[in-house]
C-alpha cells in the first residue's frame, strides 16, 4: 500500500488527508512536532481570552483519526533525504514515504532586532507562542505592560487578547497607517480610530531599534528607534509577518526560494514531494496572488486540490476568485475580489468608499475606470454573501449593476439596520460630483 | 481540564478576571435581597411582609441591574466572552457546583416538600417563604400564595433581570434583543399575570398558560384540566379548543414558516430561563458525539412516553359505549392510531431520503407507539392500564417528566450540563417540532461560502450542544431539528459565516466536499460525484 506522509497537521494537510481518505485506501501518516491533534490556529486567541478551552479549538475529536486510519506521528523532521525517500527525526527515530508533502506552514518574522530572542519575546504564531504567553502575561500585574512590533492581523490579534486581560497595549505600527499596505487609506483610518477606542497605545509610523533585558534574561523595556523613547514592558510580541517554515528543508535536495517551490500541480523539484499551504511558493504568481498565500482557505484549498493529484487525477491548483476575512477587535472584515490600498493599486482601478457615521461600518467597491467592470469590494462590519460576489465576478458585472442590487449579497443577522439605500444614494451622489 | 498554565500554587486563579468595585456592590446588594428568602425560608417572621417581599424582589432585580451595567456598558459594543472559561461560575468550578446543588435542592423540595417552603396544609395560614409570598398573591389574585406562585414568581423575576443583562450583552445585535423582549414579554403576561387574572375573574377554570402548548403542557389534557375547561360553559370550551389547535394547527404553520425558534426562543418559558438567567452556562452543553447519541435516544423515548401517557389519561376517563359521549375509547384510539399512521405514511412517502439511516429508527418508533397503544386498549380495564393502576401511571408520568426531569435536571443542572439540558434531552415539544423542522420547514442556518475557519466559537455557544463547525467548515447549511434558532452561534462567528434564514424548501440541505473559492471544475467533480 503506498504510504502517504504529510509534515504538518495545520488546516493545509489535514484537509489533504481527509480528501486522500475519502478517495482512497492509501496509509496516511500526519507528522506534527507542535501538538497531537489538528486544531484551528486562528482560534489560539479565543483560549487566552477564555472564550473557549484549547481542546474546543480541535475540529475533530480525538478518536476521528483512528476511525479514519490517519495515522498521527509526534515529532520534529530534521532531514528529508529524496534519494532513499527516508525522514530522520530530531528524535532518531526514521519514517519511509512513498510520497511526501511538506505542509509545514510559517514561522514569526524576526528582523535581527537586539534583544529579539530574550525571554518574554514571542510571535503569536505556535502552540507554544500562546504558552509562553500565558507564562509572561498571565495577568496584569505580572506583565505590567506589553509591546507588540507589526501591524497586521496577527499583531490586532495579540492586542485584543491583552487588552482581554486589562493588560496595557503599546501597539507599534512601521506604516503611517494600520494595515495599509492592503486596506484602503479610508479604511485602514476607521480602524485606526477603533484601536484608540479600545484603549490601545497605537504609534504609528514606529518602528523598534532594540529590546533591553534586565539581570535575569528578561524583558525589560523597548527603545523606539524614531525617538529614542524607552518604555518598560514585560511582553514583546513580534508580529511583522511571518515566512514559510522550512529551514529544516535547507540541506536537502528540494528546491526552496522564500518557500518550497512549486509548479501549478503543487510538485516541488523532487518526483513524489510536494509542497502546499503557507510553506509553498509557486514559480509564478497566480493572477494578482502572491506567490505564497498564508491564508487559512488557500491552504484548504490546495489540499482539496492535490488530494486530487495523488489520488490519481492529476489537477493543477486553480484557486477561484479572491476572497478573505478577519476581525479588528469588533469589527468584522470580508473582502470579494481585489481591493488595493495605496501602495501596489493597478493604474485602472477606481475606488467608491461609503462610511457610516457611526465610524463602525464601510464599504469600499473597486471596479474598473474605463469598463465599469466590477473588481471586488471591502466591506467592514456588514457581512456580505461570498456566494452572491463569487457569481457576479464571474459574470463580470459592471459596478452600476453591484451597487443597484447590494441588498441580494446582505448576509447579516435578521432585524439588523439597512444601509443599502444610503449606500446607493452616496454612490449617485458621488459619481454625479465626480 | 483547562489547558492554562498555572503557575501558581494560589488557590484563587490568578488569571481569573476580577470584577470592578462598583460590580462588588451590585453583588451584595443582590445576595442581600436573596438573604431576606432565606431569612424568610427560615421561618423569620417579618412584620409587614409586603415591604420586605418588595424589598428582597427590588435589591435582587437591583442587583442584577447594576451588575449589568457596570459590565456591559462601560465597554464598546460587541461579543462579550471574555473569561466565560476562566470563571468558576460558568466553567464548572467550585461556584458552578454550589449553584448547581443549591438549586437542586430547590427543586426537590419546590416539587416534593413544599411544607418546608413554608404551604399551609389543610386550611392554615402559609409561613416561611410561601407566606412572605401572600400579600403580593392576594394583590393578584385575592388568594394566598402557593409554591407554584413563588416558584413563578422567582421565575419571572429571573427573566426579567437577566433579559436586561442579556439585552446588555447583546445591545449591537438587534435579533437578540428581540427575542429577549418577547420572552420577557411571554413569561411576564402569558405564564404569570393573565391566568392570575383568568383566576379573578373565573376561578374554576383550571390554571392555564396560553403559550404552554402539549406535550410540554403535559396535564392540559387530564380529566380534571379537561373537566375545569368543559365545566366552564364557552370560555372554557374556547381555551380547550386552543390547547388543540394550538399543537395541530398554529405550532406547524409557524414551524414551516420560522423553524422551531418561533417557540423555543421566542415564546417558551423554559427556552426563556435558559436564555436569559441560564446565558452564562451555554458553553457547557457538551458537543461530542456521545452526547449527540444519547440526545436522540433519550429525547424520541421521552417523545414516546409523552404522547401513550397522554393518550392513555385520555383514554381513561373515556366511556365504553356509545350512550354517554361520541368519544368513546374505542373511537379514540382509533383516532390517535389514524393520525400517527397518516403522519408516518407521509414522512416515509415524501421524505425518505432525507432521512436516510434514520428512517429505521423511526418506523421502530412508529411500531413500537402503535403496538403500545394496542396492548393499552386491548388489555386495559376500567381502572387499569398496563396492569397499573391508572391514576399512579398518571402521576409517574407528571413526577417523572414534570418535576424531575424538566425542574430538578432542567434548571438545577445548569451549571453543569449546560442551560439547555431539558430542551435538548427531554422535551417532548422540542422533539416534535423538531421533527417538524429537520423534514418541512423553511428553516435553516445559512453557511457563507468558504469563509469559516474552524476557530469553533459557534459550536462552543451552542446550548443545544450542536457542533456546528462541523457543518461551517464543509460550506454546508445547518439543519438540524435540535437547534432553537437562539442566533448565538452567527453572533459570535467572527468571520460573519453564519445566518439564520427562512428561505425556500429547495436546496437547503446543501452536502459539500469542496469549498467556493477553489475552481469551479474541481467544485463540480467531487460534489457531484
Amino acid at each position: 500500500m503506498e504510504h502517504i506522509v504529510i509534515i504538518g497537521n495545520g488546516i493545509s494537510g489535514v484537509t489533504l488527508a481527509r480528501h486522500i481518505r475519502k478517495l482512497s485506501d492509501k496509509k496516511i501518516t500526519i507528522v506534527s512536532a507542535e501538538t497531537d491533534y489538528f486544531f484551528s490556529r486562528t482560534a489560539l486567541m479565543y483560549v487566552y481570552m477564555g472564550h473557549m478551552k484549547f481542546e474546543h479549538t480541535q475540529p475533530y475529536e480525538n478518536w476521528f483519526w483512528k476511525k479514519n486510519r490517519i495515522e498521527l506521528k509526534k515529532g520534529y523532521v530534521k532531514q528529508v533525504e529524496t534519494a532513499s525517500k527516508t525522514l530522520h527525526f530530531a528524535e532518531g527515530d526514521t519514517l519511509q514515504f512513498d510520497k511526501l508533502i511538506i505542509a509545514t506552514g510559517s514561522k514569526p518574522n524576526k528582523f535581527g532586532w537586539p534583544g529579539q530572542d530574550l525571554n518574554g519575546v514571542m510571535g503569536m504564531y505556535h502552540k507554544q507562542d500562546l504558552e509562553a504567553l500565558e507564562t509572561y502575561a498571565p495577568n496584569k500585574d505580572v506583565c505590567k505592560r506589553a509591546v507588540i512590533v507589526g501591524g497586521g492581523l496577527i499583531g490586532i490579534e495579540l492586542a485584543e487578547m491583552l487588552n482581554s486581560r486589562s493588560i496595557p497595549v503599546t501597539f507599534l505600527v512601521r506604516e503611517s497607517s494600520f494595515w495599509n499596505g492592503v486596506l484602503p487609506q479610508g479604511e485602514s483610518e476607521m480602524i485606526n480610530r477603533h484601536i484608540k477606542n479600545h484603549h490601545i497605545d497605537l504609534r504609528l509610523s514606529t518602528n523598534l531599534k532594540e529590546i533591553k533585558s534586565d539581570d535575569n534574561g528578561n524583558v525589560k523595556s523597548v527603545i523606539i528607534e524614531e525617538t529614542g523613547e524607552e518604555l518598560d514592558c514585560n511582553v514583546v510580541g513580534l508580529t511583522a509577518g511571518v515566512t514559510p517554515n522550512i529551514d529544516f528543508l535547507k540541506n536537502s535536495e528540494i528546491e526552496l526560494g522564500r518557500g518550497v517551490k512549486v509548479n501549478r500541480y503543487l510538485e516541488t523539484n523532487i518526483p513524489d514531494i510536494y509542497a502546499i499551504g503557507d510553506c509553498a511558493e509557486q514559480h509564478e504568481a497566480i493572477g494578482n496572488r502572491r506567490p505564497i498565500e498564508a491564508v487559512w482557505y488557500t491552504g484548504r484549498m490546495m489540499g482539496e486540490t492535490l488530494a486530487q493529484t495523488i489520488c490519481g487525477n492529476k489537477m493543477a491548483y486553480n484557486p477561484g476568485h479572491w476572497f478573505n476575512s478577519a476581525k479588528f477587535l469588533d469589527i468584522e472584515y470580508q473582502t470579494y475580489g481585489w481591493v488595493f490600498g495605496e501602495r501596489g493599486r493597478p493604474e485602472y482601478e477606481k475606488h467608491f468608499h461609503w462610511k457610516h457615521e457611526d465610524d463602525t461600518k464601510c464599504i469600499t467597491v473597486a471596479f474598473h475606470k474605463d469598463t465599469n467592470e466590477f473588481l471586488g469590494i471591502n466591506t467592514f462590519g456588514i457581512r456580505m454573501r461570498h456566494e452572491v460576489f463569487d457569481r457576479w465576478l464571474t459574470e463580470k458585472r459592471d459596478i452600476d449593476y453591484v451597487m443597484h442590487h447590494l441588498s441580494e449579497a446582505n448576509f447579516d443577522p435578521e432585524f439588523y439596520s439597512r444601509f443599502e439605500n444610503e449606500i446607493l444614494k452616496a454612490y449617485t451622489n458621488q459619481l454625479q460630483t465626480a | 481540564m483547562s489547558n492554562k498554565l498555572n503557575h501558581s500554587m494560589s488557590l484563587a486563579k490568578p488569571d481569573a478576571l476580577d470584577i470592578s468595585a462598583k460590580q462588588k456592590v451590585a453583588l451584595a446588594i443582590g445576595v442581600i435581597g436573596l438573604f431576606i428568602l432565606a431569612l424568610a425560608l427560615f421561618n423569620t417572621n417579618f412584620p409587614n411582609k409586603a415591604v420586605f417581599l418588595t424589598l428582597s424582589l427590588g435589591l435582587i432585580i437591583g442587583g442584577v441591574i447594576v451588575y449589568s451595567r457596570e459590565a456591559y456598558l462601560t465597554k464598546l459594543e460587541g461579543i462579550k466572552n471574555d473569561g466565560v472559561w476562566f470563571k468558576s461560575i460558568s466553567s464548572r468550578g467550585v461556584w458552578g457546583w454550589i449553584v448547581g446543588v443549591i438549586l437542586t435542592t430547590f427543586y426537590i423540595v419546590l416539587y416534593f416538600f413544599p411544607k418546608y417552603l413554608g404551604l399551609g396544609s389543610d386550611g392554615e395560614a402559609n409561613t416561611g417563604l410561601i407566606g412572605l409570598f401572600d400579600p403580593l398573591s392576594q394583590l393578584l389574585s385575592g388568594r394566598n400564595a402557593s409554591q407554584w406562585f413563588v416558584y413563578g414568581t422567582l421565575y419571572t423575576v429571573a427573566i426579567l433581570a437577566f433579559g436586561y443583562k442579556f439585552i446588555l450583552k447583546y445591545r449591537h445585535n438587534r435579533y437578540q434583543q428581540l427575542r429577549t423582549i418577547s420572552v420577557m414579554f411571554f413569561q411576564l403576561g402569558f405564564a404569570f399575570l393573565i391566568p392570575e387574572f383568568m383566576y379573578v375573574m373565573n376561578n374554576d377554570l383550571p390554571y392555564y398558560d396560553l403559550k404552554s402548548i402539549w406535550p410540554l403542557n403535559y396535564y392540559i389534557f387530564d380529566e380534571w384540566s379537561v373537566n375545569g375547561f368543559l365545566s366552564n360553559g364557552n370560555i372554557g370550551l374556547a381555551l380547550l379548543l386552543f390547547g388543540i389547535l394550538s399543537i395541530f394547527v398554529f405550532t406547524p404553520i409557524l414551524t414551516y414558516k420560522y423553524g422551531k425558534r418561533w417557540y423555543c426562543s421566542w415564546v417558551c418559558g423554559c427556552g426563556g430561563l435558559a436564555e436569559t438567567a441560564g446565558d452564562s452556562f451555554r458553553q457547557l452543553s457538551s458537543k461530542k458525539m456521545y452526547a449527540w447519541k444519547i440526545e436522540r435516544w433519550l429525547i424520541h423515548v421521552v417523545l414516546v412516553f409523552s404522547i401513550v401517557m397522554t393518550t392513555a389519561v385520555v383514554y381513561t376517563y373515556l366511556g365504553y359505549d356509545k350512550n354517554d359521549f361520541w368519544l368513546t375509547r374505542g373511537v379514540f384510539i382509533s383516532l390517535v392510531i389514524g393520525f400517527l399512521t397518516l403522519v408516518f405514511t407521509a414522512v416515509m412517502v415524501f421524505k425518505r431520503n432525507e432521512l436516510g439511516k434514520d428512517a429505521k429508527y423511526g418506523a421502530i418508533g412508529f411500531f413500537i407507539v402503535i403496538a403500545l397503544l394496542l396492548i393499552m386498549h386491548f388489555t386495559g380495564t376500567t381502572d387499569h392500564l398496563f396492569y397499573v393502576k391508572a391514576g399512579a401511571l398518571r402521576s409517574a408520568y407528571g413526577i417523572y417528566i414534570g418535576s424531575i426531569f424538566s425542574g430538578v435536571i432542567g434548571t438545577g443542572f445548569y451549571p453543569i450540563l449546560g442551560n439547555r439540558s431539558w430542551c435538548r434531552f427531554g422535551c417532548p415539544m422540542a422533539a416534535i417540532l423538531g421533527f417538524q423542522q429537520r423534514l418541512f420547514s423553511k428553516f435553516r442556518i445559512t453557511t457563507n461560502g468558504g469563509q469559516c475557519i474552524s476557530c469553533g466559537n459557534c459550536s462552543n455557544s451552542c446550548e443545544m450542544g450542536i457542533d456546528v463547525r462541523h457543518y461551517a467548515q464543509k460550506g454546508e447549511n445547518i439543519v438540524r431539528s435540535s437547534c432553537v434558532g437562539c442566533g448565538i452561534c452567527s453572533a459570535v462567528c467572527p468571520r460573519g459565516v453564519l445566518k439564520l434564514e427562512n428561505d425556500s424548501m429547495k436546496g437547503r440541505i446543501n452536502p459539500t466536499e469542496i469549498l467556493l473559492g477553489n475552481d469551479v471544475d474541481l467544485m463540480d467533480l467531487v460534489n457531484d460525484k
